[in-house]
């Protein structure tokens, strides 16, 4: 059969040749300009479709003290390189106040004394990195809820921006931020947490206070919050992707 | 599949519809996708966990280090990019899987070509034996599956394929709250995410047996009949 041999030969060499120009092409479409936009279009379904089909304040799964991860892992940035942070983090933070603004009727300016002063919320939760692994720790803070409501949300705001301390590249405006929308803003399980496993929130994790959106991945939940902005859009703010990492091609909707 | 007089051996019959071959074939690029790009996603952190949680104080069960690059979708360390790729297919398999059981059921090519009919549970010793000597069906024999070939294709199509979709969902933290809980019966996320690596697994072998297969019977017949849905009866095997 030396025509089926033949054949055979042909018909390897063309798969191996076909094969080989999908990859390259792959590879040669995720670093054109118009075919990503199209990939990423898969994000608004999954958001549209988790949202139509999952509670607005359905919570996330609470676990109990005997999951907690013995040391709660530190992603991203362990330590703000900034003056100003390290001199607020000298004194416990005694100095650092929360700044909240933007489309609110009345701003504010919260001292650590007076976010612990506010109604609290302990929970024990996953904490799912978009890298993949998972750790479970005891947070303690107060709902983002409270804060909104003593600065009175003016209608026309859509988004909650929150800017951090932590600047992630040698430049000026590459401070981390991220944004959230207001099903996840009022959220129960939405907290400012000021604690970790019963002590105050560590450096690595975040101190004095960051955010826990409990139902999306790691990378929502700003470190090192230097105050909360609220907007009708974020389109206008560093990279318009609501989000450092957003900025960099990751999903806006990190529910999954 | 052939039930009338056409097919005879040596002669063209329609074996595949229109239908299952455009799924196939959609089929086909979502699965390369999905596994090029979850394997890059898990080269963002090379290592599987049993349980709810990475850090336990157990550490990890499996550890292979990260898999090279021409293998993976992008080609370089690229996270963002590979989720994007994942779960853009992860959409297209979905819908085109939901499209081909609704099809598969609704025109009878479940219950007439996949699922085994009653006698041929029996065969499938001799099945066994007949692939391990690459002995294949000829003739008449060949327009059907054999038993092995039908079960192959319904616990990949109704199962490992289905049950790999969950297992990526319970890796979603929103999908954790919609019902909660509920990846706990597969051992927690991290179980979920290992299984789903697993499963992954399972699918690339099928897939790796139906490619050799589809090769030692015949690659061009076969595969002319997956593109023009025209199928070679074999002649009969001299006696």
């Amino acid at each position: 059969m030396k025509g089926g041999t033949g054949r055979r030969r042909f018909l390897g060499r063309a798969a191996a040749l076909a094969g080989g120009l999908v990859l390259t092409g792959c590879d040669r479409l995720s670093r054109t300009g118009w075919f990503p936009p199209i990939l990423e279009r898969a994000e608004a379904l999954t958001r549209t479709v988790q949202r139509l089909i999952t509670p607005r304040n359905a919570l996330a799964k609470e676990y109990t003290e005997k999951d907690l991860s013995p040391t709660f892992r530190s992603n991203g940035t362990a330590e703000p390189d900034d003056e100003e942070y390290a001199a607020l983090a000298k004194d416990g933070f005694a100095d650092w106040r929360l700044s909240v603004g933007g489309l609110v009727e009345h701003p504010l300016e919260l001292s650590l004394a007076e976010l612990r002063a506010m109604p609290s919320r302990t929970q024990i939760t996953r904490h799912d990195c978009v890298e993949g692994w998972s750790a479970i720790g005891k947070w303690t803070g107060v709902p983002l809820a409270a804060v909104l409501a003593r600065a009175g949300v003016k209608p026309a705001a859509r988004y909650v921006v929150f800017r951090c301390a932590d600047p992630m590249e040698d430049t000026d405006e590459s401070n981390y931020y991220e944004s959230i929308d207001m099903v996840d803003a009022y959220h129960p399980q939405t907290i400012l947490a000021y604690g970790l496993n019963g002590a105050p929130l560590p450096v690595p994790n975040g101190a004095p206070l960051r955010l826990r959106v409990e139902r999306q991945l790691g990378y929502k939940m700003a470190k090192y919050l230097m105050s909360i902005e609220l907007v009708e859009s974020f389109a206008g703010i560093a990279g318009g992707k609501g989000g450092y990492w957003e900025d960099r091609g990751y999903e806006w909707y990190a529910g999954i | 599949m052939p039930q009338n007089d056409d097919v005879v051996p040596g002669r063209l019959y329609k074996r595949h519809s229109l239908a299952v071959r455009v799924m196939h074939w959609i089929n086909v690029v979502a699965i390369c996708v999905l596994v090029m790009s979850g394997l890059q996603i898990f080269n963002a952190h090379p290592a599987l966990y049993w349980g709810a949680s990475s850090y336990t104080g157990a550490g990890p069960i499996w550890e292979p280090g990260r898999f090279p690059g021409w293998i993976t979708l992008p080609d370089v360390q690229w996270l963002s990019m590979g989720r994007r790729w994942h779960f853009f297919f992860a959409w297209v398999l979905v819908i085109n899987g939901a499209a081909y059981w609704a099809y598969a059921i609704a025109s009878r090519h479940f219950s007439r070509d996949l699922w085994p009919a009653r006698g041929e549970w029996r065969t499938i010793g001799r099945s066994i034996v007949d692939h391990l000597h690459f002995r294949h069906p000829q003739g008449l024999e060949a327009t059907r599956y054999n038993v092995l070939q039908k079960l192959a294709y319904v616990v990949i199509v109704f199962a490992v394929l289905p049950l790999l979709v969950l297992l990526g969902l319970g890796m979603s933290p929103t999908f954790d709250a919609l019902a909660p809980g509920w990846i706990e019966l597969f051992g927690g996320r991290q179980s979920a995410r290992t299984l789903h690596f697993a499963a992954g697994a399972v699918v690339v072998a099928f897939a790796a047996v139906h490619v050799f297969e589809v090769f030692v019977t015949g690659a061009w017949n076969n595969l002319r009949s997956m593109v023009t849905g025209r199928y070679r009866v074999p002649p009969e095997r001299a006696p």
